[in-house]
């Protein structure tokens, strides 16, 4: 039996694994983060680094307020981050609430830019499972390749693991051929050793991706917690031969923050993830600091911030 | 994808090295009787100045100004007054930490972000720690008016040069003693720059008096009759010499000497956490720690394992320019010690122990030895009992707690040990047992000025830092 279907066999089995894993020394974790923040990354390794990050964007807006001519602005910022200069390479994905799928696939077509959509009752998650099924199957109908689901936090806390557990892989299967990322809402979870553990729990139901937050919670991606779901990945790699992948987002608002992200990826689950199909940043300002630390890098210096578009 | 870091320098035109060193009695710099000699970088073997020895006379000179300074103007000055000087001096290193830091990167060969983030910033904090006892005294616990003792003798090594000076110079100076002091003869130049740091301080002639030169030139100190202290950081075997020449003189002796400190990880332990733990407990400071955790001891139901992640962990450190701010591990001090380190690491291969080194290019000029493990090392191995002073950890595994303390404590030696588990009682537990002057617990190699640190059996007596490191230099 592989170790996913042996966990997964029942609740028992489930929080036996999960509390079996090694725990997380909080102060550990966040000296360990705070060392590989003061890497000091220059010249040309800035500038692999910034047209990695920039390949490496989920660019997302996730408002209220959203309409297609948001959407529409925002695709075409995805496809061409920097219309002055061609050799900026297109961002990962655009993000979205369902509702705005079909805007985005039409303004997406051919461009090789993902399409990602929240659903299962975003951010919250607070719905019945057959509403989130339904959301689910909706955004893959409207042309998602990707989709972003919520773990039930509450279930989750109360230790509830299996009811968490088969949600994912209803939710799994509902994606089809899409991929799912996972968001594991990591301000909820308070504890790195949940973190942990929700990271597991989530690979081991079949997630493509592991994500750290909806962007709605404070605190979001955090580097520790970012830390703790990169080793993760990594075990799970050595323990399956899968790979998945993490996705940060939420507060990454500048150039040197999503570097230091980037040196986290490459020192902890090592350069396989330093690619878009396995590091993912979600984000919406961040685009744009790193289109000005590429063109200052480029012509030696700053441009004003009205030569980047805002969208 | 391989994403190479680009080198990334920290400059060294922050630092004026001058191309002589005279030394420093009496306020001023002066020329040595001795034959003077090169102190070299040890990352590139390049000459960085020629450093004068103290002959027998200068080495009388700097006792006779300290003696003088301690009579007429430092011993009778209120507490109050001295506390300003070293608050002085504790902001001029503030100010001048960048240059203090790449200095001491230059003539050690540690790290940049080893001497700025930790060194630098803990020379500063020691001098305002205790300068804010200098007016304090009374309350220290040592009765109501406890007094200096005079002059203070004090050598130090080479592997934390600036740092063990103030370890020495602080608690000395805020207790009204005046020094004479003794870097190590391959890191003189700190020391040197600290000398002219206590020129800009204003601080009167001869309470600190810094002279250089090798073994001989420290011998004289320690030996002068008009010592009244003697502080001494290196190895148990000079030490040994040391206790032996102080013995019946009127002289008050500290010592902080070796260590073989045991890293014990039990299965409950955080493991990614104590990977770093061990990995900073062997390879910080290149091995050239006094307190480092150089014995790995491993529950074996978790060995296997943490060997493997272990070893995945050595592989990403990175080795070399100790400029570079991205490095983690710089060069061996010297090419003697270096020499020291082979050798026992052969010694280590020919007893039988498995060796395993971080693969790692290393730079063609200048010291340098590779992080390296040995797997397979028991009580009996010489590279399990003698300390190697170098990036060299020794891995041995245990059953039982009873068998962990058992080995940690079978040395002749006590000066720290570390403690692996998420288990809080067993920490308690544990560390009650462990005969070692400092025990981290789910750390290592930490250090603060408000924290007493010396060992137990042959790694020396007394205390330095905190209240404790006091007690060393009043009379009570």
């Amino acid at each position: 039996m592989s170790l996913t279907a042996e966990v997964a066999r029942s609740q028992g089995a489930l929080r036996t694994f999960l509390h079996g894993l090694p725990g997380v020394d909080q102060v550990g974790a966040e000296q360990r983060a705070a060392m590989l923040g003061t890497r000091s990354i220059k010249t040309t390794a800035k500038a692999q680094a910034l047209d990695l990050a920039i390949r490496m964007v989920d660019l997302t807006t996730l408002e209220g307020s959203d309409t297609p001519g948001k959407v529409r602005a925002l695709c075409a910022k995805a496809v061409r981050p920097d219309p002055a200069d061609p050799t900026c390479p297109s961002a990962a994905a655009i993000c979205v609430y369902p509702a705005m799928i079909s805007v985005a696939a039409e303004a997406l077509r051919g461009s090789g830019v993902h399409l990602a959509s929240v659903a299962t009752a975003f951010p919250s998650g607070q719905a019945p499972l057959d509403v989130k099924l339904a959301d689910t199957r909706a955004a893959v109908a409207d042309g998602a390749d990707e989709i972003d689901m919520v773990i039930k936090r509450g279930a989750f806390l109360a230790g509830r693991y299996a009811e968490v557990h088969d949600e994912i892989v209803a939710v799994k299967e509902a994606c089809g051929d899409a991929h799912l990322k996972v968001i594991l809402e990591t301000g909820e979870l308070a504890t790195l050793d949940n973190v942990r553990r929700a990271s597991w729990l989530a690979m081991l139901a079949g997630a493509d991706f592991i994500k750290t937050s909806t962007g709605k919670i404070q605190p979001a991606a955090t580097l520790p917690v970012t830390l703790v779901m990169l080793e993760a990945v990594r075990d799970f790699r050595a323990a399956t031969g899968r790979i998945i992948g993490v996705k940060p987002a939420g507060g990454i608002r500048t150039a040197k923050d999503a570097i230091k992200y980037l040196v986290m990826v490459n020192e902890t689950a090592g350069p396989d993830w330093l690619d878009p199909d396995r590091f993912r940043f979600g984000a919406s300002t961040l685009l744009n600091d790193l289109l000005m630390q590429r063109t200052k890098l480029a012509t030696g210096h700053y441009a004003g911030p009205d030569y980047f578009t805002l969208d | 994808m391989d994403f190479q870091y680009a080198p990334a320098p920290e400059s060294r035109s922050v630092v004026d090295i001058r191309s002589s060193y005279g030394l420093f009695i009496n306020g001023a710099f002066v020329d040595g009787r001795g034959e003077s000699f090169k102190s070299v970088n040890p990352a590139t073997e390049e000459a960085l100045a020629d450093i004068a020895a103290a002959s027998a006379e200068d080495v009388d000179a700097a006792v006779r100004a300290a003696r003088h300074a301690f009579d007429t103007v430092w011993g009778p000055m209120p507490g109050r007054e001295r506390a300003k000087y070293l608050f002085r001096i504790a902001r001029i290193i503030q100010e001048r930490a960048r240059e203090l830091a790449v200095l001491e990167s230059l003539d050690n060969g540690k790290p940049i972000r080893e001497s700025r983030d930790v060194d630098v910033p803990l020379v500063a904090a020691h001098f305002f720690y205790y300068a804010g006892w200098a007016d304090k005294l009374p309350y220290a616990g040592f009765g109501p008016d406890p007094k200096p003792l005079g002059v203070a003798a004090q050598v130090i090594p080479w592997n934390f040069p600036l740092l063990m000076l103030a370890w020495k110079i602080a608690p000395a100076l805020a207790a009204g003693n005046t020094v004479v002091l003794k870097p190590a003869e391959t890191t003189p130049l700190t020391a040197l720059l600290f000398a002219e740091i206590c020129q800009q301080a204003e601080l009167p002639p001869g309470v600190v008096n810094i002279i250089t030169g090798a073994g001989d030139t420290g011998r004289l100190l320690v030996e002068h009759a008009g010592v009244d202290k003697v502080a001494f950081t290196g190895s148990t075997e000079v030490g040994r010499a040391i206790a032996r020449a102080a013995a019946g003189t009127r002289k008050r002796l500290t010592l902080e000497l070796g260590g073989k400190a045991a890293n014990i990880v039990f299965d409950d332990a955080a493991l990614d956490q104590a990977v770093e733990g061990v990995v900073n407990g062997i390879f910080f400071n290149q091995g050239h720690v006094c307190c480092a955790g150089s014995r790995l001891l491993l529950q074996e139901s978790v060995a296997e394992e943490f060997l493997e992640s272990l070893k995945r962990r050595m592989a990403s450190l990175r080795v070399g320019d100790p400029l570079d701010k991205n490095t983690d591990v710089g060069a061996i001090n010297s090419s003697a010690q270096l020499a020291r380190i082979r050798q026992l690491s052969q010694i280590g291969e020919d007893e039988g122990a498995e060796r395993w080194s971080a693969p790692c290019e290393l730079p063609s000029r200048g010291y340098w030895f590779a992080p390296t493990i040995f797997t397979g090392v028991t009580q009996a191995h010489r590279i399990a009992r003698e300390e190697i002073f170098g990036p060299v950890l020794s891995v041995l595994t245990f059953r039982t707690p009873d068998e962990a303390v058992e080995k940690a404590n079978n040395t002749p030696y006590g000066l720290s040990a570390g403690i692996w588990t998420e288990k809080g009682s067993r920490i308690l537990h544990i560390a009650d047992k462990l005969r070692a002057g400092v025990v981290w617990a789910n750390t290592f190699n930490k250090f603060d000025p408000t924290s007493p640190f010396g060992g137990y059996k042959e790694s020396g007596y007394g205390r330095e830092g905190g209240r404790h490191g006091l007690e060393a230099y009043l009379e009570h």
